[in-house]
């Protein structure tokens, strides 16, 4: 490589990004300049919509078409912005690799693992057959892929998430790139696979000596892995600098925002802890069968929860976690009798199963639910007067029109919003205000019980902090019972008194929630306490 | 109604774009009303078969064997709306006057002193007319677009014939998306047995072949517009079950129809206020093929001589008449332009309406 020996690997210098639309020319990214030096780990943290994934797919000039760029971008002093497609295909995947958040749809469904690593060495290098095989088990044995031979014919789909993440490592560093792109990498997986991954990451980079540009919204991962760190606001890099400087004294307003953005305190105590329970569930379960053969026989069960009893008493919390796939979803919406279960179910002394949908309507009204996605929950194509006002004609609360507006006022005022945004449609709000809007839909029937389905994960770190403030503002008032479910452990403690841990659709530990954190007594959830809260273990 | 409970909240609250009540549309809405003008081959297809239809509508005033207006011996007549025997203008016989003839002429101009006013086409679609020999007779001026084998005026039937089609195929459009919507709904609502039941149902039921069921029917009776219109249906509905399943199968978990059950919202609302809208657009992108369809079928049984009963003005039947009289090319050149001018007007009003409805679509 002719390359000037001071040149950084990697060096953006005054970087432009804007999306042509019907309106204008919409700013993303706004004169960031930014270096990764050889053997380096920079990260590139901010909030969703901050312009760090653009500025990551820009490097390699991947950017959709509506894009307009304008700055510079070298790579060992090479010009990269507008190269031609020919020096571009060079450098990818050759001397400059990236990973992608999402594993599923990263990798190509209809093609074997050996396959996809292979490609890019048979196209960089020319390496085939026998001797790609060869190089192709090798990059598996590196990343942890248990016995590799077995699984070259493997599909992404036979492949749990982790294992894909891998397999898209592989294939990232199957030519021994010097830069090493990696956007979120980690965000789709569950903590205890994420810890591994990360550490993965970490010690290949020691080996191959890469330089690596880490783009992610997950302080805690940067605090542990970063040299320097660049801090991304609205498009534009806010303060930069090493990473434990960053960490010991933030400058800018923003940072310091972000890094005291984490939910904290614990929650109020029950205020009568010895009423009798809102809900009680006893051996629920819910199976569901698998049928095999012509006459679709059962020959067996997927157990998404399995012999589950709880009870939650008004004034409480019950934080459900455990890892994707754990039935923690499944529980609240039976529960809920959203969907089908068996065993008991008890709502404030009535027995719900057995019960028609049509005898469930008046239970409803006392048994509410919060979904994750903001996006999702709410329908496009009503207001937010409508979506509110529809439980409340359902249930008859307020009689007149007039009445119902004063109603749907105070619950949009409740959960923070202003009444007059009431005749706006879902998609002119954010993600933290439509999950505001989720709240308000359902403490306008002013409940007695609230499932809340992972209402934080889909939100950006400060607005977590906000939503679980108002969250807990609410129990508070009306003495809600709250089931909270959640992958995020950090919030969980925020919110819960009790704690239930779940794995493949069984109770792994209960108890009170300082217990089961401070001091776990299963192994697994060890596990999954250590992969959380390790960070903070390590800098403490 | 909505409106006078705003100002209990905050004066001017909502409707917040300014605009007047009667426009006062979602923004949704508005974007796609928006995206349909701009789309300005879409727009003008739409005025131009409005107009076209809005004719048609008026055929009976506009071709018609009758005048509009007679008055004779000082009194009004209009034989348009009412029937008059040939007594009443100083004839022979009791049965209705024919105004065609140039007798009746004489006695109401010469004997009762009066006047005719004619429509602009003084022809009806199955007015013989007598003095256009041989048939079928070149266009000229008094026959604009000649006349066909039985001597009628082709610009009479013309319009009738396409007021019949559009009004059959969008009675069988409308009818059937109905019927579809409906089914498909319940089917991907439902789920499980209950779809697992009506599609093999509609597979076997739509395997039957159209043409064979007219053919029996029609050799037992003679089909009336309605009838026709009858047999169609019950074999067209299922073109729409499969997107609108599709639509409802997809949708019916989306959280906020989770939401909306776990509010206690029932059955019925939650399809016809969540999940219909969604099916909306994927129906829209086929009701073009629904109606084009629709308009087809009852050209070709036409066109076969199973369709509307003999002497009915149908663009079918002029057709067939063009191709029965290659010496006559004004008769098939007339049937072809009817059919290419409204399928493509409607095609291209219906590709405005789809992309209206494509959120992704971008319009400049």
């Amino acid at each position: 490589m002719s390359d000037a020996p001071d040149s950084p690997l990697l060096e953006i210098d005054n970087l432009n990004i804007g999306f042509r639309s019907r309106a204008g020319l919409a700013p993303a990214v706004r004169g960031v300049s930014l270096h990764v030096e050889k053997g380096e780990t920079v990260a590139l943290v901010g909030e969703s919509g901050s312009g760090k994934s653009v500025t990551a797919l820009s490097i390699l000039q991947l950017l959709a078409d509506s894009a307009e760029a304008s700055g510079s971008i070298r790579y060992r002093g090479r010009e990269l912005m507008n190269a031609g497609k020919r020096t571009m295909r060079d450098v990818r995947g050759d001397d400059i690799s990236m990973i992608f958040q999402e594993p599923m749809t990263a990798l190509n469904p209809l093609h074997t693992i050996e396959r996809q690593i292979a490609e890019s060495l048979t196209l960089h290098r020319g390496v085939r057959g026998r001797d790609a095989r060869a190089r192709v088990l090798e990059l598996m044995h590196k990343v942890g892929i248990r016995e590799p031979e077995s699984r070259l014919g493997a599909y992404p789909h036979q492949l749990s998430g982790g294992q894909r993440q891998r397999v898209m490592i592989a294939m990232a560093l199957a030519n021994g790139p010097d830069l090493l792109v990696a956007d979120e990498p980690t965000t789709a997986l569950d903590v205890t696979v994420q810890a591994q991954i990360l550490t993965l990451l970490d010690e290949l980079k020691a080996d191959f000596g890469m330089g690596m540009l880490f783009i992610t919204h997950d302080l805690g991962i940067v605090r542990r892995f970063a040299n320097r760190t660049y801090v991304m606001q609205g498009g534009e890099v806010v303060e930069s600098g090493p990473t434990w400087k960053i960490f010991a004294s933030p400058e800018h307003p923003y940072t310091q925002r972000l890094l005291s953005a984490e939910p904290t305190g614990t929650p109020d105590p029950i205020p009568a802890p010895d009423t009798a329970p809102v809900v009680v569930g006893e051996n629920v379960r819910v199976w569901f069968p698998i049928r095999k053969g012509f006459l679709r026989k059962t020959v067996g069960h997927v157990k998404a929860v399995d012999d589950i009893s709880l009870s939650i008493r008004p004034g409480e919390t019950v934080g459900v976690v455990g890892e994707s796939g754990s039935g923690k979803t499944t529980l609240g919406l039976a529960l809920l009798r959203l969907i089908r279960s068996e065993g008991r179910i008890a709502f404030l002394g009535n027995e719900l199963q057995g019960l028609s949908q049509r005898q469930l309507r008046p239970f409803r009204r006392d048994m509410q639910v919060v979904f994750q996605d903001p996006y999702g929950s709410l329908s496009p194509r009503m207001s937010i007067a409508q979506i509110i006002d529809e439980g409340l004609s359902v249930h008859k609360i307020g009689d007149r029109k007039g009445d119902r507006r004063a109603v749907i006022a105070d619950a949009l005022t409740e959960v923070g919003l202003e009444p007059d945004m009431m005749d706006r449609y879902p998609h002119e709000f954010s993600g933290g205000q439509r999950q505001r809007i989720s709240i308000a839909r359902a403490m306008a029937l002013k409940p007695d019980l609230v499932v809340l389905d992972e209402p934080t994960s889909a939100l950006d770190m400060s607005v977590q902090v906000q939503i679980v403030d108002l969250l807990r503002d609410l129990q508070k008032r009306y003495n809600l019972a709250y089931m909270f479910i959640s992958h995020d452990l950090k919030v969980v403690r925020a919110m819960a008194h009790r704690v239930i841990v779940m794995r493949q659709g069984v109770v792994v530990e209960q108890g009170e929630g300082d217990a089961v954190f401070d001091n776990p007594q299963t192994e697994y959830a060890r596990a999954l306490m250590s992969a959380a809260f390790r960070i903070e273990a390590e800098s403490a | 109604m909505r409106c006078s409970n705003r100002p209990r909240i905050k004066p001017g609250a909502g409707n917040y774009a300014g605009w007047p009540l009667m426009f006062n549309l979602d923004p949704i809405q508005r974007r796609r009303l928006e995206n349909f003008k701009s789309n300005r081959r879409a727009f003008w297809s739409l005025w131009i078969f409005l107009a076209l239809f809005a004719i048609s509508l008026l055929a009976d005033l506009i071709a018609n064997d009758k005048p509009l207006l007679i008055k004779y011996n000082g009194e009004f007549y209009a034989p348009i709306a009412k029937f008059y025997p040939e007594t009443t203008f100083g004839g022979d016989f009791e049965t209705e006057a024919d105004y065609t003839d140039p007798f009746i002429h004489e006695l109401i101009r010469e004997e009762g002193d009066g006047w005719m006013i004619w429509p602009l086409i003084p022809y009806s679609f199955d007015t013989i007319v007598y003095e256009a020999q041989p048939s079928p007779s070149p266009p000229g001026t008094r026959n604009w677009l000649g006349t066909d084998d039985q001597a009628r005026d082709v610009t009479a039937r013309l319009i009738h014939g396409f007021r019949t089609s559009v009004a059959f195929g969008l009675i069988l459009t409308f009818l059937s998306s109905i019927i579809g919507i409906f089914a498909g709904a319940i089917q991907g609502y439902f789920g499980g047995w209950t779809d697992l039941i009506f599609q093999r149902v509609i597979e076997i039921w739509s395997a039957t072949p159209l043409l064979y069921v007219v053919l029996i029917i029609a050799s037992i009776i003679t089909p009336s517009f309605w009838m026709l219109l009858g047999i169609l249906l019950l074999l067209t509905w299922t073109s729409l079950v499969g997107v609108v399943r599709a639509e409802f199968l997809r949708a019916r978990n989306f959280e906020y129809v989770q939401a909306a059950r776990a509010l206690g919202v029932s059955n019925g609302k939650i399809m016809f206020r969540h999940l219909l809208p969604n099916a909306m657009v994927a129906t829209l992108t086929m009701l073009p093929f629904v109606l084009t369809g629709a308009i087809g079928s009852l050209a070709m049984l036409d066109f076969l001589g199973f369709g509307l009963p003999p002497g009915s003005a149908s663009l079918g039947e002029l057709t067939l008449q063009g191709q029965n009289n290659l010496q006559a090319p004004w008769l098939g050149i007339t049937g072809f332009l009817a059919f290419a001018i409204m399928l493509s007007l409607l095609v291209f009003i219906f590709e405005g309406i789809r992309d209206a409805f494509d959120p992704r679509k971008t319009f400049r």
